[in-house]
């Protein structure tokens, strides 16, 4: 399985540009490892939610990008970390519409629905680190051989 | 002690070469002119080139009387920083990479070292090795100057561009009359949404259109941020007395929107830029018919 080339790796959000960074690098790795297109997009998608949520509310931070594997099926995980101010009420900041500045408020909770697993660890004052994973599953994937 | 030397006047290997430039800047604008680097700046006449030749000449001069060969910023570099920019972005523009531009730069140094050490030849080893020393220092200074000037040029250029792409890619298409489109292409930040509403209310007035399709084709990723965006343009759209139409949702685009959970049910789309057109037409009131529909396999 050639996977290791160019999946794993810790990008910068610090500005807007690096947001363009954080799509096209999630797009080509969830790619090299398989995706279908529509996952690909969701999971995109969700990144870029989540790496806003890291630029605006925690006041930058990175992403660290790495491939997994379970019983066999790859899938891609992402961990969005900042030094922020920690998110008070988990629950109300996952309630879709729920938004502390001026967004639609879809953020957290839109992205929790595009991927398989999320993980939220935010403490206030200390900083909110989100780790979601998908999975490659269902379609076949692209170009293997039998 | 050798007498050459006492005959110096003690001056540092800086200031000597000081000299030597000041003396030799003639020799050394004319060898120059036939190097790559000013020989292919300066096609007109040789002896513009020669002239090129004699301000680098001496703006080297003063930095070297000023012992200040390794330093960037010396003050003898500010007169001819701005020649030395022309020079290298009109290289630049001619397809040279910044590596071929400073190999250029570098390519001027034997011949001035050489013209030295010719001169040096009956000093002891030690004096000719210092003083060549400073030279090619003052040489690598050079170069060092000509490059930042092209990453200072390059930096400007990519502001500039960004800029243009703001512009560049939003441009407000007619389509029929009372129709405008705008095809979005590329990432749809707040800077750019702001300059896709601006461009299109424009034109609506100016189109006195009554329609206006957004046409998302070209946005690879549509975020909570992007449906904002266009949620914003529509209703500023629809405050103008034109109706918007969304354009150009892929079935993956489609499937995170509705997992992401936005609400584009305010928003009138359609699948295709086509079906858009189709659309304001028939409520417009014109039809397309095909002309001779049992004909069409004929011509």
């Amino acid at each position: 399985m050639q996977t290791a080339g160019g999946v794993s790796a810790c990008l910068p959000i610090h500005s807007d540009l690096d947001l363009v960074w954080v799509r096209q690098h999630v797009r080509q790795a969830a790619a090299q490892l398989g995706f279908g297109l529509v996952a690909q997009t969701k999971l995109v998608t969700a990144a870029s939610e989540l790496a806003r949520n890291t630029l605006v509310h925690g006041g930058g931070g990175q992403m660290a990008c790495a491939p997994v594997s379970r019983g066999g099926v790859p899938g891609l995980r992402l961990a969005f970390s900042d030094e922020g101010p920690g998110i008070p009420d988990l629950e109300q900041a996952l309630r879709d519409g729920y938004t502390s500045g001026e967004g639609l408020g879809m953020g957290l909770g839109g992205a929790r629905r595009l991927v398989h697993e999320f993980a939220i660890d935010s403490r206030p004052g200390s900083g909110t680190t989100v780790t979601v994973t998908s999975w490659v599953s269902g379609p076949p994937r692209p170009r293997e051989e039998k | 002690m050798p007498e050459q030397e006492a005959a110096g006047h003690q001056e540092t290997p800086a200031q000597e070469v000081g000299d030597f430039l000041r003396r030799r800047r003639e020799q050394i604008a004319q060898r120059w002119a036939d190097a790559a680097l000013f020989r292919t700046v300066f096609t007109v006449s040789r002896e513009e080139a020669v002239e090129a030749g004699r301000a680098v000449v001496e703006a080297l001069a003063a930095v070297a009387a000023a012992e200040r060969v390794e330093e960037q910023e010396a003050d003898g570099f500010a007169v001819v920083r701005e020649q030395l920019a022309r020079m290298a972005a009109s290289r630049s523009r001619a397809g040279s990479t910044n590596s071929q531009i400073s190999a250029e730069v570098d390519a001027l140094r034997p011949a001035v070292v050489d013209l030295l050490v010719a001169e040096l030849a009956d000093q002891p080893a030690e004096h000719v090795r210092e003083s060549t020393t400073a030279l090619t220092v003052l040489m690598g200074t050079l170069r060092l100057v000509v490059l930042e000037t092209l990453l200072s040029a390059g930096q400007e250029l990519i502001n500039r561009q960004h800029l243009q792409l703001l512009e560049v890619a939003t441009p407000v298409i007619k389509l029929w009359e009372g129709i405008v489109a705008v095809p979005l292409i590329g990432t749809l930040d707040s800077a750019r949404s702001q300059v896709v509403m601006e461009t299109l209310l424009d034109s609506i007035v100016e189109q006195h259109a009554r329609f206006a399709i957004l046409d998302i084709t070209g946005v690879p990723t549509v975020d909570s941020l992007v449906a904002q965006h266009l949620m914003k343009t529509v209703a500023a759209a629809r405050l103008m007395g034109a109706e918007c139409i969304v354009s150009g949702i892929r079935p993956a685009i489609a499937q995170t929107i509705v997992h992401l959970g936005i609400d584009l049910g305010s928003v009138k789309t359609r699948a295709s830029l086509a079906d858009a057109l189709g659309y304001a037409l028939r409520q417009q009131g014109a039809h397309i018919v095909p002309q001779e529909p049992h004909d069409a396999g004929s011509r």
